[in-house]
């Protein structure tokens, strides 16, 4: 037997701050599998295909961070570590971060009945957002 | 007073949770699970750059062979799950219908490249040796 769909189009169900993050959550998620794409064909453009295993590909193409790949059989790491692989972990690592810590808010917000609860879950995570992403920026930036 | 409806997992996979509930399930843990490896990686190298041993400690921890599977678990499962709700959301009144069948697709593409990888970490470990 098929189920009935009892989706709402966007247009009865209307722009609220819950359909927006709904919306962001399946954005970011598009998002970051394109970063993994371009992460794996850049790495394979680059050379990666006689010098890294699937592993360290792979590792690499999740943030394209230079220190990801400094442990491989590459000769040379200088293509990995241009200004324009580290905007694309930037970009990868702000999308991944923000996606993460609203995945973390609503998986704690299920367990915390009081909107006391709710809001110091909210202020602690964003804080720890912020501390995370500074030192990540910095790792990315000076490795 | 309100319905007490809190189950425990093993009960709510017996009963209708099943599939859809493992999945759900499976996909908070591996979230939790990248949240929490990603926070700690990324401030434990953060302390090695300022030369304090504990970080090179944490991140050895991260490059062994048992937690590499662990968390090639939680990013696979989390990001082929969250690829087969990404996809049913888009198209909700053609797909929604067919959920459990996208779910079973889910799993049979999840094992074949989790065992991939998986078999791919521990050969890159041994090839380290």
């Amino acid at each position: 037997m098929n189920a009935k769909p009892r989706t709402l189009p966007l247009s009865k169900r209307g722009m609220s701050f819950e359909t927006f993050m709904w919306a962001f959550t399946r954005a970011t998620a598009l998002g970051m599998y394109g970063f993994i794409l371009f992460g794996v064909v850049g790495a394979l453009a680059m050379g990666a295909q006689h010098s890294m295993t699937f592993v360290e590909v792979l590792r690499w193409a999740l943030v394209s961070n230079p220190g990801h790949v400094e442990y491989t059989n590459l000769p040379d790491i200088t293509p990995f570590a241009s200004m324009f692989w580290r905007l694309v972990a930037s970009g990868m690592f702000l999308t991944a971060g923000s996606h993460g810590i609203h995945g973390v808010i609503v998986v704690l917000d299920d367990y915390l009945p009081k909107d006391n609860q709710r809001n110091w879950n909210r202020y602690l995570n964003m804080a720890m957002f912020f501390v995370v992403a500074a030192a990540g920026l910095y790792i990315i930036w000076t490795a | 007073m309100g319905l007490k409806r809190d189950v425990s997992l093993s009960t709510a996979l017996r009963y209708k949770g099943q599939g859809p509930f493992l999945t759900f399930i499976l996909h908070r843990i591996g979230g939790l699970g990248m949240a929490i490896f990603i926070t700690v990686h990324i401030l434990a190298t953060f302390v090695e750059k300022q030369g304090w041993a504990i970080g090179d400690f944490i991140n050895d921890i991260y490059m062994s062979p048992p937690f590499q599977i662990f968390i090639l678990f939680c990013v696979l499962f989390h990001a082929i799950n969250g690829l087969r709700i990404t996809i049913l959301d888009l198209f909700p009144t053609r797909l929604i219908q067919y959920h459990r069948q996208a779910i079973a697709i889910e799993w049979v593409i999840f094992i074949i490249l989790f065992s991939f990888a998986a078999v791919s970490a521990v050969t890159t470990a041994i090839g380290r040796l």
